[in-house]
């Protein structure tokens, strides 16, 4: 047994309301530059939809995750080791550009530079790719936006693979749900596997999966690997980049940017004890629905005095072990089995978990006709089908997903009754086998959710600080640059090896046109 | 003053454009990892035919590649030896050269229109990528117009003088530049096109040639680095 800890993360679906702070924040603070316009390493889509870039989730498609082989083994989709260097030359599978958007920005300057004249003056795009004027916008990050599109269009959503998606296209029958998305910092990384530089790796300590910049040499193997599709080529660097879970951030105990700005209070981070020997067997479990259980058996109990004598033999520091009794995700995806893997079926073994949305009761209005099972609605009745979250969160399989709705439920039904009604109907938990203990506490971290609660991020060990990224370390250094060296403004010479310049646009000069030209 | 452009060129260039090549590479490396990449444009333009002529192109040219180091370089007794006159050792090297040059022709063809003429291209291009592939486009075709005056000498004893010369530079023998003094200038250009293209090469997206992923077939899936 070969125990590691991963600051893991739950992104409770039920109260994403969509806001779009997260990747707001996460742009600002990582993506704001030339090449990365159109990547947004957090991204929130309005589901059912193809979402971004378009049907990442159909991998017949972008041939991202892994494949099973006839002899057990696993293997990326993409193909082996020798197939993926075949493809080196130019990528069979790879999004381009248009898959996400073509980046854009506004002529902002002509609002107030334009002369007198009958109409307003408008700020028209401009692509950020070529610079020229852009007729129209053909598509954009959440271009669905809360049902956007025709339902012909949403309706290749993956997703209703095994429902009759047709009633769904009805007004009166609609449905739709938030998907916060960000890279999953996968136990079983494909990202990893199809790197032929070796550039990707997964930290020991933390779990967090990067690229190292200088190594990468610009494949593109890993935007085609990753079936998230949250990796993102940076045209003007040639590298690859993805989220880096704000690592800066998570070594000195703070948590992401996209969780601490999070209005709605659905993140959690907390750490996550697994067993690397068991990564492999369970990524190679045969039957696609029964990945999510197979998952669960990697991780281990941070209660039991055994696996914590031996975590503390293995050189897991002590707060590390302390904060993973405290993890919020241990007991949203253990304890309380809420929270689900995206898509377990790509065997990539995800560490974002998502606990599912409730949703109003589909026939609320044929009152008498809701179909109440004891207290707590059936979950047959809410208007997101079951199947729908089933095929996003556990291979298909329904079980799962009806439990967790019924405890998420039967909370609420609880919570009313003793906050409103002044009963305590104990009744209701005991059919979702939940007790008035586990209940409260389930209440005050996904209900209440207090910021000590959702985020429990041991900081990194003084021992690591040579190599830590801090105040420290960092002193006389020139923080983030572009590899020629802490000159100012980060590299806006361009070195004699043909480096370019990362910190001007010099093709996007806006020229004033007078009225009446 | 024609001898001492011959020798400043054939003599001497040799020396000077490895020596950039090789420590400029070095320098690069060791200097600015970060620039050290591929460059690739798919993303920003990925038409099917984009694929195919990508693949064309580097197959072809590292054909061409290796076809000219062996040929070159390989000793005559080697082949000689094995029964190969210089002669029938030409006729395989046009043959070879021909339907690889003709691969890469029609990929190149493809990629330099595409690079001056695809806006999104060629707004992200810098003066290097542009400069570098024109410079590659121009010593293809004259090594492919190398073949119709080679047809009329087909006895091997151009091919003979240039692989002496090729020998001698890397086996620094003082005197090869002779060799190919009295060479058709289209071979010349052909030779100081490759020697401009080797002085370039450092400072130029082609610094991706040297780092062909070969260690992945061997390594491990998955990779686990402490901090």
């Amino acid at each position: 047994m070969r125990i590691r800890a991963q600051i893991g993360k739950v992104l409770n679906l039920d109260k994403c309301i969509g806001c779009h702070t997260c990747s707001v924040t996460c742009k600002n603070v990582w993506t704001s530059r030339e090449g990365m316009e159109y990547a947004w390493f957090n991204n929130v889509e309005t589901k059912p939809g193809v979402g971004y870039p378009k049907e990442w989730e159909n991998q017949e498609r972008w041939k991202g995750g892994w494949k099973r082989l006839d002899d057990g083994s696993i293997q990326p989709r993409i193909g082996g080791r020798w197939r993926v260097l075949a493809n080196i030359f130019a990528n069979p599978d790879m999004p381009a550009i248009d898959d996400y958007y073509e980046p854009f920005d506004f002529d902002y300057a002509h609002l107030q530079k334009a002369g007198d004249s009958k109409t307003m003056p408008t700020a028209r795009p401009r692509s950020l790719l070529t610079g020229k004027r852009m007729e129209k916008i053909e598509w954009g990050p959440n271009w669905e936006e809360i049902l956007g599109t025709e339902f012909k269009h949403r309706s290749k959503d993956y997703n209703f693979e095994g429902v009759q998606k047709e009633i769904y296209g009805q007004f009166e029958n609609t449905f739709m749900m938030y998907l916060p998305r960000l890279c999953e910092h996968c136990l079983n990384p494909t990202c990893v596997a199809s790197c032929p530089s070796g550039a990707i790796y997964k930290r020991e300590e933390d779990g967090i999966v990067l690229i190292d910049q200088d190594k990468c040499r610009g494949w593109r193997m890993c935007v085609s690997g990753c079936p998230y599709k949250k990796i993102y080529y940076n045209w003007k660097s040639g590298k690859s980049e993805k989220c880096t879970f704000c690592y800066p951030r998570i070594e000195v105990g703070q948590p992401t940017v996209c969780s601490e700005t999070c209005v709605g209070r659905i993140r959690y981070l907390g750490v996550m004890l697994y067993d690397a020997d068991r990564i492999e067997e369970a990524a190679s479990t045969p039957n696609e629905q029964d990945l999510y259980e197979a998952q669960m058996d990697v991780f281990l109990n941070p209660h039991d005095p055994e696996i914590e004598a031996e975590a503390r033999r293995q050189g897991i520091p002590d707060d590390w072990l302390e904060a993973a009794k405290n993890s919020p995700v241990y007991k949203m995806a253990m304890e309380w089995k809420v929270a689900f893997p995206l898509h377990p079926e790509y065997r990539t073994l995800p560490m974002v978990w998502y606990a599912p949305p409730l949703s109003p009761i589909q026939s609320a209005a044929e009152s008498g006709r809701i179909g109440y099972n004891g207290a707590i609605p059936d979950v047959d009745q809410l208007r997101i089908p079951v199947r729908y979250l089933a095929n996003m969160l556990t291979a298909g399989e329904e079980q799962p997903i009806t439990h967790a709705l019924e405890r998420m439920l039967a909370m609420r039904a609880f919570m009313r009754g003793r906050n409103v009604d002044g009963v305590e109907d104990t009744e209701v938990l005991e059919r979702v086998g939940l007790d008035v203990a586990t209940v409260e506490e389930m209440f005050r971290y996904m209900a209440i959710a207090d910021y000590e609660d959702r985020f429990v991020i041991p900081t990194n060990k003084r021992e690591y600080a040579h190599s830590m990224y801090d105040g420290q370390t960092e002193r006389g250094g020139c923080g983030f640059s572009f590899g020629s060296g802490c000159n100012a403004g980060g590299g806006e010479d361009a070195d004699v090896f043909g480096g370019k310049p990362n910190n001007k646009r010099n093709f996007f000069s806006v020229r004033v046109e007078k009225m009446g030209n | 003053m024609e001898t001492y452009i011959n020798q400043l060129i054939f003599g001497v260039g040799p020396y000077l454009a490895g020596t950039v090549f090789l420590l400029g590479s070095f320098l690069r490396y060791e200097r600015g990892q970060y620039t050290w990449r591929a460059m690739s444009s798919q993303s920003l333009d990925n038409p099917p035919a984009f694929r195919w002529a990508s693949i064309a192109f580097h197959v072809g040219i590292l054909l061409l590649f290796f076809g000219h180091l062996f040929g070159l370089l390989t000793p005559t007794v080697v082949y000689t030896s094995l029964g190969m006159s210089p002669g029938a050792k030409q006729i395989m090297a046009m043959v070879a050269g021909g339907l690889f040059g003709l691969l890469c022709f029609a990929g190149l063809s493809y990629l330099v229109y595409r690079r001056l003429f695809n806006a999104r291209v060629r707004a992200n291009s810098s003066p290097m990528d542009t400069f570098i592939i024109c410079l590659i486009y121009l010593q293809l075709i004259t090594g492919l117009c190398t073949l119709f005056v080679s047809m009329d000498h087909l006895d091997g004893a151009v091919m003979l003088e240039l692989a002496h010369w090729a020998q001698g530079i890397v086996t620094f023998q003082a005197g090869a530049w002779q060799y190919i003094v009295d060479v058709h200038w289209i071979y010349k250009t052909h030779i100081f096109l490759g020697l401009l293209m080797f002085t370039a090469f450092p400072f130029s997206r082609l610094v991706h040639i040297w780092s062909w992923p070969v260690e992945y077939v061997a390594r491990r899936y998955q990779i686990v680095r402490p901090q």
